[in-house]
């Protein structure tokens, strides 16, 4: 049989509901023996939805399967395992406190006489990583490892339980360039060996570098399968979108610094074992970006800023006031707000409804004894529901249901309806489909029009250069170096983070 | 208000439907069980002495209800109504008026509350094991106070708590349906409510969007404590006497059953303060029931059990799912 020309795994006619909603419609997914495939949407286009009918995790209401020809129809992620087809999820979800040899065989360890052989499970182990090219101590706890190496090992064990099909659910959305190197090299080794690979992912950049063809869904439908190579950046977008957009993203600098005395002040400011002391001036309507790679004390800089994790040393003037900022509430009462990074632990209140999302701040502010009417709160949420364009059925209905684009929309919007005067956004656009990611750049432009300041983190060096005035360039906990003008381009971000520092970073 | 209250009603309906069916489980066993009569201008009867009896159990699961909505518990409010009645006992022993006995009871409850949210909210211990310090040492309190022995009291002003009468009703329905429906106003009227539930579902996050979650969380803790000392109040008053060793022993599991039983997740987050007390009346009904049916005491603690097991599974969501699933298939779903 040869590899690349038969499909592994076809679906045909996957249809799924949702209390009365459609998930999926009637898709048709075919993948081959030895390819990459892509599968792209707008958050909430059925990817997820998909994923799970095929591995079992949800009851598809209509539809076929087959795995090498033969029909199947797994009725749980375990049976899918079984069958030949392995996923591994954004989240690893293995057990930290296990060691990576027992996360690789767990459930089906190599025994001797009814007890565990340790020392073959141990053999074994480090036999099966080193073909992904990892020397690790398999009986050191997975938890230890960065999360690049956490993922091989979910790859590793997904592929030696099932070994016809792998699907990778964003496995490269919290990973650095080298990490992700080190995955696609991974991928297209399995790829050479025959699996047949489904690759979810936001990044194009990455379906580009790995993929051999595409399929885009939309609204739970098909929008097609095409070839990667014959398919132009342009084109996919707007198949994603279904609408030509105006912009992919601008690589031009055009928003420039208004001059003024700076706003907000801080002066030589820093924690210890956080961040080294720096000085940073952001003026009104000014976006100041942040890069670096991850760990480079970029968030630790946000969290500083917001009182979160405060400064221990420094000063920090707001319009020449010397202020502290000891606690978030301390620096919301000063006019700051923060999109944090991980939106599920630190943004949304998942059980209430997006009404009570918006409006959680501005009430926290006024304190517990002056509610907000619930005419104003509605007020406010439908306002800002409409103006950020948040997809939701209606604002009482709970925040966790939402995609995440628009859980992100929604707490900014926590944050617009407190008319900030600094907005501090620790990567507003990660894990965000195109059009969202469009619309949350436009935003950050309209914004710093009407005279907010912002400080963006991004590892998105494109889209940081598109709407930054400048930008701060962090490594190993020290703000190393600013740029402005003409310099601020990615290639110089790129210089600046990699200067004086051995490894190189890929773009 | 009126687009609101049929949100309520539904609810609250799987706690009124449960009620109703204890109720009338109760009328078949002891048909005069509705029967009222009034008696020295006060009503009498047995559905009277359900809500008379149920006060302790109604006023703990007020403040259980908040300190289980910021994703706690508080196992200590059985221990703190043993202290609260013995400070009271103490007291009025002592030669104090009963305001002064009163207070000092009150102010004792509310400072074991912030004992419990400090360790919680400050030092950050879990819920379970910061109370259970109380809970245990508690008693060990109580009974120094009232130095080993059962302190009893004739002074008819803090009796009157226990026994007096107030609008034709038992003092302590009064105090429960009134501290209740004040407490229910409280949160829901200001934006404590919403407050709470933030850092019950999540603490922090709320915290990072300005939610002074420390305070709100020694607040709840404050509350049950205060909760705890009125239904201390009501029990030395009821028995004239502080009884150190039996004064509220278990309530605490009472309280967390009547707000389960009141349908609020044990995991935090939203939270109704009217389906605890619906869940408190609903357990001292099947007490009730079962005393008045006229089995073996033996089989109270059993009977209890089976009929609280019932009523959890009918609520739990694996039930409403398959309730959902039936559905489906009668009208013809595959």
């Amino acid at each position: 049989m040869p590899a690349g020309q038969d499909s592994v795994l076809a679906a045909s006619g996957i249809s799924k509901q949702f209390l009365g909603s459609k998930a999926l419609d009637g898709v048709d997914f075919d993948l081959k023996g030895g390819e990459v495939h892509a599968l792209l949407g707008e958050n909430g286009a059925g990817k997820s939805t998909l994923i799970k009918c095929l591995t079992g995790a949800y009851k598809r209401d209509a539809g076929t399967l087959h795995l090498d020809g033969e029909s199947i129809d797994p009725r749980n992620t375990f049976e899918a395992q079984k069958l030949g087809i392995g996923t591994v999820y954004q989240e690893v979800n293995l057990l930290p406190n296990l060691s990576v040899a027992e996360n690789l065989y767990l459930g089906r360890q190599p025994r001797w006489s009814g007890l565990i052989a340790m020392r073959r499970m141990y053999r074994e182990s480090r036999t099966l990583l080193s073909q992904y090219g990892l020397d690790i101590d398999p009986s050191a706890p997975l938890g230890q490892f960065s999360v690049a190496v956490q993922q091989v090992v979910a790859i590793a064990r997904a592929v030696d339980l099932s070994g016809k099909v792998l699907i990778l659910d964003e496995p490269t959305a919290s990973l650095d360039a080298h990490e992700v190197d080190l995955l696609f090299r991974i991928v297209g080794e399995l790829k050479a060996r025959g699996l047949g690979i489904v690759f979810i992912t936001h990044f194009l950049d990455q379906v580009y570098r790995i993929s051999d063809r595409i399929t885009v869904l939309r609204n739970g439908r098909k929008v097609g399968t095409r070839e990667t190579a014959s398919l132009q950046r342009r084109e996919l977008v707007a198949m994603m979108l279904g609408r030509e957009l105006g912009e992919e993203t601008s690589h031009t600098s055009s928003v420039q610094a208004k001059d003024g005395p700076a706003r907000f002040r801080f002066k030589g400011v820093g924690r210890r074992g956080k961040v080294e002391p720096f000085d940073l001036d952001i003026a009104e309507g000014e976006v100041v970006g942040l890069a670096g790679l991850l760990g480079s004390g970029r968030t630790e800089t946000a969290e500083l800023m917001f009182g979160w994790k405060p400064a221990d040393r420094g000063t920090i003037e707001i319009e020449g006031r010397g202020v502290t900022l000891s606690s978030p509430q301390t620096a919301i009462a000063e006019g700051f707000g923060f999109c944090p990074e991980d939106r599920k632990t630190d943004g949304i209140i998942g059980d209430l409804s997006v009404r009570e999302n918006i409006v959680l701040a501005l009430q926290a502010r006024r304190g517990w004894a002056k509610p907000v009417s619930r005419a104003e709160q509605n007020e406010l949420a439908d306002r800002y529901i409409k103006a950020l364009d948040i997809r939701t059925d209606g604002r009482e209905k709970p925040i966790k249901l939402l995609s995440g684009g628009n859980q992100q929309k929604a707490i900014l919007a926590r944050w617009l309806a407190m008319d900030p005067k600094l907005l501090i956004l620790d990567e507003p656009t990660r894990g965000i489909d195109v059009g969202a990611h469009a619309e949350i750049i436009k935003l950050i432009r309209e914004l710093c029009e009407k005279g907010m300041s912002l400080a963006v983190i991004s590892s998105e060096l494109e889209e940081l250069v598109a709407y930054s005035s400048r930008v701060r360039v962090l490594r190993d906990h020290r703000h190393v170096d600013e740029l402005s003008g003409d310099k601020m381009t990615t290639d110089g971000i790129v210089a600046a983070i990699a200067a004086s520092d051995d490894q190189g970073t890929g773009t | 208000m009126t687009a609101k209250l049929p949100a309520t009603l539904v609810r609250l309906l799987p706690q009124i439907a449960t009620l109703a069916v204890v109720l009338i489980l109760n009328v078949i066993l002891f048909p005069s069980f509705f029967d009222l009569s009034v008696q020295n201008s006060r009503l009498y009867g047995s559905l009277i002495d359900v809500f008379n009896r149920g006060a302790p159990v109604a006023l703990l699961a007020v403040g259980m209800t908040l300190v289980i909505a910021t994703k706690g518990i508080d196992l200590s409010v059985g221990a703190v109504v043993a202290i609260c009645g013995a400070v009271a006992a103490a007291s009025v022993a002592g030669g104090h008026s009963v305001p002064v006995a009163v207070a000092s009871a009150l102010a004792v409850g509310m400072l074991c509350g912030i004992w419990n949210g400090f360790l919680v909210a400050v030092l950050g211990i879990q819920p379970i094991i910061a109370t259970l310090v109380l809970m245990v040492a508690g008693r060990g309190i109580a009974q120094l106070i009232t130095e080993g022995a059962i302190l009893t009291f004739t002074d008819e002003g803090l009796i009157f708590i226990g026994s007096g009468t107030a609008f034709g009703l038992p003092m302590p329905i009064v105090i429960w349906v009134v501290f209740g429906l004040a407490v229910t106003l409280l949160v829901r009227r200001t934006a404590l409510g919403l407050l709470i539930e933030s850092i019950g579902v999540n603490r922090q996050a709320s915290q990072l969007a300005g939610v002074r979650t420390t305070a709100l969380l020694i607040a709840s803790y404050l509350l049950a404590g205060l909760c705890a000392a009125i239904a201390g109040l009501i029990v030395a008053a009821d028995i004239k006497g502080a009884d150190a060793n039996n004064a509220g022993l278990w309530l605490e599991l009472d309280a967390i059953l009547a707000v389960v039983v009141g349908g609020n997740s044990l995991l935090g987050g939203r939270f109704s303060i009217l389906g605890s007390l619906l869940g408190a009346v609903i357990i001292q009904a099947v007490n009730t029931g079962i005393l008045t049916s006229g089995f073996p005491p033996e089989y109270n603690l059993i009977i209890k059990a089976v009929i609280i097991v019932v009523i959890l599974v009918i609520q739990s969501p694996r039930i409403g799912e398959l309730s959902a699933f039936l559905k489906s298939v009668r009208q013809g779903n595959p």
